[in-house]
Order: C-alpha cells, then sequence, then structure tokens
C-alpha cells in the first residue's frame, strides 16, 4: 500500500510539474488531467473511494472539458506558444522559486520535527459521507447550490456579447 | 490495514500547492493562471481528506465536496471572464489588462 502511494505521489508531482512549465494550453491540460487521476488514485489509498469518483467525474471530467472548450474557443495557435517562450524567462521565475522552496523546506522543518501516528484508513462510502452531507451539513449544501446558481448567472451574463454597431459612422463615434 | 504516516500525504498536498502557487506567480497567460488556481484547490481538498482520514470521520469528504462545488462556479465565471478579456483586448497576457487601474 505504502509503495502505491509512493509512486502515485510521484506522477501527480511530476505531471504538476509538466503542467506549470508547458507553452501550449492543451499540452498542459492532458498533464493536468494525469495529475488530477493521480490524486484520485491517493483519495482511493485514503480510504475516500466515492471522493475519487467525484475527482475523476468532475474535476477530470467537466472542469477540463470546460478549458478546453474555451481553448477551443480562443484557438491559440503557434504564434501563441512561441509568445510564451518569451515570457518564461529564468529572471521570472527564479524569485518566485526562491519564495517557494524556502515555504517548503519550512513545511518539511515541521512536519519532520513532530511524531506522527500512521494512519489507520477507515473506507467512508457514499452512504456514509450522503449521511454526513444532509444532516449536520445542510445549511453549507444550500449555500453551495446558491453558489452555483450564481455562478450559472455570472457566467451566463459574462459571456453575452457585446452588441455590434454595424453602421460605420455609429462606430466612429461609438469608439 | 495501511501503514502511510500522516505526514506523507500532507507534505504531497503542501508541495502540489505550492507548484501551483509558483505557477500562479510564474505564468502570465491567464489560462494557464486559471489552471494554477485549479491546481491549489485540488491541493487544499486533498488536505482535507488527509484531515478526514486522521480523525477518522466523513467530514473531510464532505469538506471537499464543497471545494468541488466551489471550484466549478469559479471555474465558469473565470473562463466567461477570460473569453469576455479575449474579445476585448485581442490577448491572453495579464499585463495588458494593468490598463485597469486607476
Amino acid at each position: 500500500m505504502q509503495i502505491t502511494f509512493f509512486i502515485t505521489a510521484l506522477i501527480a508531482v511530476i505531471s504538476t510539474i509538466m503542467v506549470i512549465t508547458r507553452l501550449n494550453a492543451v499540452h498542459a491540460l492532458i498533464y493536468l488531467i494525469v495529475s488530477l487521476l493521480s490524486v484520485a488514485v491517493i483519495f482511493f489509498i485514503l480510504g475516500a473511494p466515492f471522493i475519487a469518483a467525484l475527482e475523476v467525474i468532475v474535476y477530470a471530467g467537466a472542469i477540463m472539458v470546460l478549458f478546453i472548450f474555451v481553448i477551443m474557443m480562443l484557438n491559440l495557435g503557434a504564434a501563441a506558444s512561441q509568445q510564451e517562450r518569451t515570457w518564461l524567462t529564468p529572471g521570472i521565475w527564479v524569485g518566485p522559486g526562491i519564495l517557494v522552496v524556502i515555504l517548503l523546506s519550512e513545511v518539511i522543518y515541521i512536519l519532520a520535527n513532530s511524531d506522527h501516528p500512521k494512519l489507520n484508513v477507515v473506507v467512508f462510502g457514499p452512504k456514509e459521507v450522503g449521511i454526513s452531507l444532509f444532516g449536520p451539513y445542510l445549511l453549507g449544501v444550500e449555500m453551495a447550490a446558491m453558489l452555483l446558481l450564481a455562478g450559472i448567472i455570472g457566467a451566463f451574463h459574462l459571456s453575452k456579447r457585446k452588441k455590434q454597431i454595424v453602421h460605420r459612422f455609429l462606430k466612429e463615434v461609438s469608439e | 490495514m495501511s501503514g502511510i504516516p500522516e505526514q506523507y500525504p500532507l507534505f504531497l498536498a503542501v508541495l502540489l500547492f505550492l507548484l501551483g502557487l509558483t505557477g500562479l506567480l510564474v505564468r502570465r497567460n491567464i489560462v494557464f493562471m486559471l489552471l494554477s488556481i485549479e491546481i491549489m484547490l485540488n491541493a487544499a481538498g486533498l488536505a482535507f481528506v488527509v484531515a478526514g482520514a486522521r480523525w477518522s470521520q466523513p467530514d473531510g469528504q464532505v469538506m471537499f465536496i464543497f471545494i468541488l462545488t466551489m471550484a466549478a462556479a469559479e471555474v465558469a465565471v473565470g473562463l466567461a471572464l477570460i473569453l469576455q478579456i479575449y474579445q476585448r483586448f485581442k490577448s491572453l497576457d495579464s499585463d495588458v489588462l494593468s490598463k485597469m487601474r486607476g
């Protein structure tokens, strides 16, 4: 079980590094799907099979399909990845990289200097999660429903195209 | 059942979160910045599930479902914003938008 965890964690980290270094957006998306699938395997190892299924269906399925649709609508070509190459110079990523390495070393220090018990994994299926979700967390479910409604309305409102003015004199005035 | 010490999955969550943070700081393309935010949200959800497994409670999984809902709503609005920005400025460079500052 432990060796499975380490292999999956390694795949997750490598594919996430590939996501943030790719120049082409579609390549980054494919690596992100690999990363999400490996995190789903880790959820399964940690005794959360329902969450693993949700991760595959909602994250790797629905949200990534949204990204792919938008990238298709934007129609980015070879020029875009050439532009990305000029943006990703070492001067840009060295500063944030150093800061992040400092944060990471702090967390390693804290986690290494405290004693931890081993996880005794208890598997919680959809039944237990559902009982907890619709019992003590019912208010949260309703708030999540309101959030999704706001998301739908916001996305609909934002994605409406501006009315095109066809008359050339009107266009000059409006600009 | 399995003998994973609890700091290893937490360590993985921190690593994924920091990778997402690096991507957010380094990239200038808005699509990549939104992808990095997705990585960070996913890592936060992983930390919640690890904590739930630590105390043998399903609450961590419930929190992951809420994070999933929030990520879906955020991505819908964020991608609509990206489409609007691309139509208006013909660019995905986040520095182009700095003309919005007062």
